[in-house]
């Protein structure tokens, strides 16, 4: 902490030198200009008169969407189902071909760092970077409008999460437990079994209820690009203009990712 | 002592590894609901097999329509789509942080009253229930199509996002130094500015740079939406059967993830 000299002698205490403190402020400034000129952008790009009307557009969209339309609901518990099962079955998939992908990926659990694991890392950054939504779009002109796009679109999107996070986990796990396994003998089926394995247990559950959680949500979109679940009901309650029946199934949606984080939480409660 | 009640004894004595769940009862309850669930989930899936056999047919046909990426002749559309992602996600990023530190203030039990508390509280669960997708399907019905939408939804969910895990810190602040603080006689804006922003500084920073990373992967899908940036591109592309533009686009949305993720992993390490 530097000390400046005042005129009276007396020394005063400071965070920074002045240099540094020009340093910070030039770092703000440049960072306010940045995000103000593409605020510019955007602005350039924005009709303000819709935007100045928008107290009074939304004013009119919540007159127009309550009452919620109750007896909707009826028909919106099969797309429910669907949705979970979207989510679920689709994490379950991601876990199954993840796993063995973190393995592959890990550094100390790798067959070879030169071939298998960079191709395995790319697989996992693909998979990460495209966001499931993209995925849906394009499965669901392969296969058609479903829900069987819908549960491959929130897999190929959570490989890689899971496969990320898991390999990260192995990654970190202790050495000298697997050492010591090595050391009575054990083949390297019998270290990863009992090594490896219990150590990351409790980051894989965390990982997969976690990625469950995420799922529900993003499941309740996917039908917007037709691959099934709540989503379609909504895109077609709003191609139609039916605010009631939209906000019926935002209660639903509201209820459902309440019951599942709350599962989900209890859940890595338990573990960890 | 007989070998073989020696061997009866050693053999119930074996170690074995205590399982995930303790209790029996539950264990083999939640066995039997998960492998219920799956068959019941299973069987309820809904699939056209011979639309999806179909498709496979021709899939070939339009993943080659991808090879080889054409980003030269829709290059004004992918460029444009392109800097409002880029312009949205800067200025969500910076005014999402802005606001999410008083909801984050308000929303940590050590420092905020009750009332405060709660109506923090429920600002971060209805921004976190809610899909993006789904936000900003209702901005874009307030505030028109474009890119000021997508950017008010990429707020709303980074102040949501942001303020939650903030809060988590704060809660978890060393109070001594808080103490220390207030005894000098410190005033409320400098008792938070000096005894709890520097606590929970690095992890206000590497949230930063994790959101700005979000945001992106999130700016390319509210396009399909009609909120602005590249997913607009690509849905556009995708709808006049521009394959090898999307393909373009795909490859330009994982090569910014790419950049985005080391750039935040990096400014992570640096400061945790």
């Amino acid at each position: 902490m530097p000390i400046l000299e005042r005129a009276g002698g007396m020394p005063e205490w400071k965070r920074r030198t002045t240099a540094q403190d020009m340093l910070v402020w030039t770092g703000w400034l440049a960072g306010v200009a940045l995000a103000v000129a593409c605020f510019q952008f955007i602005s350039d790009r924005t009709i303000w008169a819709f935007v100045w009307d928008a107290p009074t557009q939304g004013a009119d969209l919540v007159s127009r969407m309550f009452p919620p339309r109750w007896s909707y609901a009826e028909q919106l518990w099969k797309p429910l189902w669907d949705t979970i099962n979207i989510a679920t079955l689709g994490t379950l998939l991601a876990i199954v071909i993840g796993v063995p992908l973190a393995f592959l990926a890990a550094h100390n659990t790798t067959p070879s760092v030169l071939f298998v694991r960079p191709v395995v890392l790319f697989i996992i950054v693909a998979s990460r970077s495209i966001n499931s939504l993209i995925w849906a779009l394009i499965l669901v002109i392969i296969l058609g409008p479903g829900v069987l796009a819908g549960i491959l679109a929130i897999a190929l999107r959570s490989i890689g999460f899971i496969a990320k996070l898991l390999y990260e986990a192995i990654e970190e796990i202790d050495p000298s437990q697997v050492e010591a396994l090595r050391a009575s003998g054990a083949s390297n089926p019998q270290v990863l079994a009992w090594g490896m394995v219990p150590q990351v247990m409790p980051a894989f559950a965390g990982i997969s209820v976690f990625r469950w959680d995420i799922n529900i949500r993003e499941a309740t979109v996917l039908g917007l690009v037709g691959a099934g679940g709540i989503g379609m009901q909504l895109e077609a309650s709003i191609n139609t203009l039916a605010w009631p029946q939209v906000t019926m199934i935002f209660l639903l949606i509201l209820g459902m990712v309440a019951v599942s984080e709350w599962l989900s939480a209890r859940v890595r409660h338990a573990i960890i | 002592m007989s070998a073989t009640a020696f061997d009866a004894a050693a053999a119930a004595r074996a170690w074995r590894p205590p399982p995930l769940i303790s209790s029996p009862l539950l264990r083999y309850a939640v066995y039997l609901g998960a492998l219920a669930y799956v068959v019941l989930g299973v069987a309820t899936v809904e699939v056209n097999w011979a639309r999806a056999a179909e498709g496979m047919g021709r899939a070939a046909g339009f993943l080659g329509g991808f090879f080889p990426p054409d980003f030269v002749s829709k290059g004004d559309d992918i460029f444009e789509g392109l800097m409002e992602s880029l312009t949205m996600t800067v200025v969500s990023t910076a005014l999402g942080i802005a606001l999410s530190i008083p909801v984050a203030l308000g929303a940590s039990r050590n420092l905020a009253p009750l009332p405060i508390y709660l109506f923090c509280r429920g600002i971060i669960a209805v921004s976190r229930t809610f899909q993006e997708i789904i936000i900003a399907i209702v901005f874009v019905a307030m505030v028109g199509f474009g890119p000021l939408a997508g950017m008010l939804t990429l707020t709303f969910a980074t102040v949501g996002f942001m303020a939650k895990l903030l809060a988590e810190d704060i809660e978890d602040i060393e109070r001594a130094q808080a103490e220390a603080v207030r005894a000098t006689g410190a005033g409320w804006f400098s008792w938070i500015a000096w005894s709890v922003l520097p606590q929970v500084k690095p992890r206000l920073i590497g949230l930063s740079a994790y959101r700005l990373d979000i945001n992106f992967r999130e700016s390319a899908v509210l396009g399909l939406v009609g909120a602005g940036g590249i997913g607009d591109t690509l849905n556009t592309a995708f709808d006049r059967y521009e394959f090898d533009t999307a393909a373009a686009v795909l490859l330009i949305i994982i090569a910014i993830v790419l950049v985005c993720e080391y750039t935040s992993g990096w400014i992570r390490r640096k400061v945790q």
